[in-house]
């Protein structure tokens, strides 16, 4: 079936089998692989995307449903060499161990400030709660949040060069 | 995991979804969020030859209050019921459910009506539905059912509708007097089913309980009504006594099995506890309303 899906504000063509998973579609039909294949059971989270701004399991999603809907994928977070303060909050606070779940980490704390710009600990925990860190980082990784809550609120979206040079920007 | 092939449409009318379920019948499968279906189909545990998406179909995602009733449309999703303001005034049960399935990601794709029609006996909204005496609008090119919860489960996974059918929405009756739910729920970590959970909705006048639901999840073969201990609180007065007669009840009306999540004798405990605690909050809430 043709599927187009505007993915990172892009729109993309696609021509797939129903039984074709969005997450699948993502990482081998256009080579986004920042969104990761964890337990391929619904139970892990490391697929998140945001689906029409929401967070959602893509391994539990068909690509043909997103036909028309829009998709953000952690690679569409920064633009260009600029982290999002979300980006910057997982650098600075050292978010990540192994980075395996920091994509969908990322973008569920990017939908919470989205509704809740001032989370508390309680609510950011709440919002992480469908996505498993298996190096058990959760402390850093809620501070992480907290940081990128403060710089959206002060406004400060311009990335710092530190940040974006030791994530590899472009 | 890739599901088996099958074919997919996605409707852009009930009429369309209708005349497609008359023509395929057993062979098609429903999905509405697909919280529940994909992960059958990666398992290789269903194998449709067709899935009918509906989750384009307008106008079926509400939650609105009609003629005694509160309707639940067929898309309306885990989310949309947590975040209600009106259904947290309206019947604050749901929202304490809906904050407890699955995960929040989980949640902002699954519909209670597509998790009540999966029949999963770990599912939540089943049990809320019984003790809330809900119906289910059923729909088919054939004409217009209403299912009663009370005869919608059948066993585990298999429900009351026939194939060329689909549910546009649960109804949940409204009654005047006043009335308080709690929903209860035991599970080992977040995302995971429930080991035991329990819905309880009671409604007094006057003193006496004129009405209890009581829905237990997790312990059969589908969600079980515990009628037994609904009839025990009915025209008494909700004291110690009757509540604790009515736990004991729905826990012997408890059939768990020993797995992983605990012994069935911790499990019908669970409940005994549970209901007690349910029921005792959900009469000082409705007393509250009262007031």
């Amino acid at each position: 079936m043709k599927v187009s899906i505007q993915v990172n504000g892009a729109e993309r063509h696609g021509d797939v089998e129903p039984r074709v998973l969005l997450v699948d579609f993502l990482r081998t039909n256009l080579r986004l692989t920042g969104t990761h294949i964890g337990c391929d059971t619904s139970s892990c989270g490391a697929c998140t995307v945001l689906f029409d701004g929401e967070p959602v399991k893509s391994c539990t999603l068909l690509a043909v449903q997103a036909n028309g809907r829009s998709v953000t994928t952690v690679e569409g977070l920064a633009s260009g060499a600029n982290l999002s303060p979300m980006q910057v909050g997982f650098h600075e606070e050292h978010g990540l161990q192994c980075g395996f779940c920091t994509p969908g980490m990322m973008l569920v704390g990017t939908a919470l400030l989205e509704h809740n710009p001032n989370p508390t600990e309680d609510e950011i925990r709440w919002a992480i709660s469908g996505n498993i860190c298996r190096c058990t980082g959760y402390m850093n990784i809620v501070k992480s949040i907290q940081h990128a809550a403060r710089l959206s609120q002060a406004g400060e979206v311009a990335p710092r060069a530190t940040a974006a040079t030791a994530a590899g920007g472009e | 995991m890739l599901p088996a092939a099958f074919d997919y449409r996605s409707p852009g009318s009930l009429d369309e979804t209708l005349s497609l379920l008359a023509q395929h019948g057993d062979a098609a499968k429903v999905m509405a969020g697909g919280q529940s279906l994909i992960p059958l189909l990666k398992l290789r545990f269903a194998r449709p030859e067709l899935v009918v998406d509906i989750g384009r179909l307008p106008s079926m995602n509400g939650i609105r209050r009609d003629n005694g009733h509160i309707a639940i449309g067929a898309l309306a999703r885990h989310i949309d019921i947590e975040r209600s303001q009106e259904l947290a005034a309206w019947m604050p049960m749901m929202t304490e459910a809906a904050h407890w399935i699955a995960d929040p990601l989980v949640r902002n794709r699954g519909t209670l009506v597509g998790s009540v029609c999966h029949a999963d006996p770990s599912g939540d909204w089943g049990s809320v539905l019984l003790a809330l005496d809900a119906d289910l609008v059923a729909r088919s090119a054939r004409g217009q059912r209403i299912l009663h919860a009370n005869e919608f489960f059948r066993g585990p996974f298999t429900t009351a509708l026939e194939p060329d059918e689909v549910v546009t929405e649960a109804r949940i009756p409204i009654r005047k007097g006043a009335s308080g739910g709690s929903y209860l729920k035991l599970e080992r970590k977040v995302g995971d089913f429930a080991t035991v959970a329990v819905a309880v909705h009671v409604e007094l006048d006057g003193r006496k309980v004129s009405k209890a639901g009581i829905g237990l999840t997790s312990v059969g073969e589908n969600n079980i009504k515990a009628d037994a201990a609904e009839r025990v609180l009915e025209g008494a007065e909700p004291t110690e006594a009757s509540i604790k007669e009515a736990a004991r009840l729905a826990a012997e009306a408890a059939e768990p099995k020993d797995d992983v999540r605990g012994s069935a004798a911790f499990k019908k405990d669970v409940v005994r506890v549970f209901v007690q605690r349910g029921l005792a909050a959900a009469v000082s809430r409705a007393r509250e309303v009262k007031a």
